[in-house]
């Protein structure tokens, strides 16, 4: 009963179901915070809407890009993923989502910002169906935590739409 | 910690065929009841791997190598900014990346989908099979819901060094055949 064996294994039992009892309890208390980001997008420009070689829509924009994402930060909070992207509906598709930028936040600090960029990553569709397409703009944030259960949660701005002819 | 080594020595020498035999048992039942609950957190979360570990570091800083997921899958569709863990045919290896576009068809409902590593540059097209543009509902397993860091070295350990893996196992093996209750 107090053989070497015996209390390292107490012990290795103790400390994992403690170290697992304040990973959940940390994560829990991510319940408690109060939590209202704001954000504001505005298109400063469409720069082209062409038509691909091989058939497909693409879209070049220039957004400015405005968020307060400071609420969503916690003690237990790692990193917050903020991405934008563009929703629109066709006739083929009933939904299209395309990711347009993102950002990583590591702190809250940076957490309030502003931005004008061009979308990062290629605004493509299936098929030729962006002229005068109207479309919603979402700010998507995904807390990730230290330790526990990740949330996710979004604005849609609706309202925007491309340009009637190729560009 | 000599002693503990001679101690054991002793008691193999002594072992009765009996108590041998209830120690077998005991071992299984508790390999049985580990396996009971590995398949009910399968039936609970709704895929075939409740828990993954991450092995590259195509999503960091918030995923780092070692860490370990919680996934869930269930009927809700697939939309952008999901983590998402899928497995490309042919290969064994389970991906955990991002969902960056969503195109769903209106007449039968099907998504094609296309993922990226947080960490990457370029989207996931060259990880998917020749001439795969999307990925489809089949191909994902499950999403992320939460996340312990760290846990998963023991995993990773064990698979690159395999030697660790043995030793821990007969070790273990020692343990309980010399363990007198």
């Amino acid at each position: 009963m107090h053989s070497f064996g015996y209390r390292a294994n107490a012990l290795l039992t103790f400390s994992v179901t403690a170290l697992a009892f304040i990973c959940a309890i940390a994560s829990f208390s991510d319940k408690f915070s109060n939590q209202n980001p704001s954000a504001e997008i505005q298109i400063l420009n469409i720069n082209r809407l062409k038509k691909q070689s091989y058939g497909n829509d693409e879209v070049s924009l220039t957004l400015d890009i405005s968020a307060d994402l400071q609420s969503l930060f916690t003690w237990n909070t790692k990193q917050v993923f903020a991405f934008v992207a563009a929703e629109y509906e066709t006739s083929k598709n009933s939904l299209n989502q395309v990711s347009l930028w993102d950002v990583i936040i590591p702190d809250k600090e940076h957490a309030k910002f502003r931005i004008q960029t061009s979308n990062k990553y290629r605004f493509i569709d299936q098929g030729h169906n962006l002229r005068g397409r109207e479309f919603n703009l979402t700010l998507h944030w995904h807390v990730m935590p230290k330790t526990g259960k990740m949330f996710a949660d979004k604005i849609v701005m609706p309202g925007y739409s491309l340009p009637d002819a190729y560009k | 910690m000599m002693g503990w080594i001679g101690e054991t020595v002793d008691s193999i020498k002594s072992i009765k065929i009996r108590q041998l035999l209830t120690q077998a048992v005991t071992l299984g039942m508790i390999v049985t009841s580990a396996l009971i609950l590995w398949k009910a957190m399968m039936c609970v979360t709704g895929t075939e791997s409740p828990v993954v570990v991450v092995l590259s570091g195509s999503m960091e800083p918030a995923f780092q190598r070692g860490d370990i997921l919680f996934l869930r899958m269930t009927k809700d569709p697939i939309r952008t900014g999901e983590i998402v863990v899928f497995k490309i045919d042919g290969r064994d290896i389970p991906i955990v990346h991002r969902v960056i576009e969503v195109h769903e068809r209106k007449t039968t409902g099907k998504v094609d989908v296309l993922t990226k590593g947080d960490n990457n540059d370029v989207d996931d097209i060259g990880l998917y099979a020749d001439g795969q543009m999307w990925l489809h509902r089949h191909h994902i397993m499950g999403r992320a819901v939460g996340f312990l860091p760290y846990v998963g070295w023991v995993t990773i350990i064990m698979t690159e060094k395999p030697i660790i893996k043995y030793l821990l196992i007969g070790a273990m093996g020692l343990l309980v055949i010399t363990s007198k209750d």
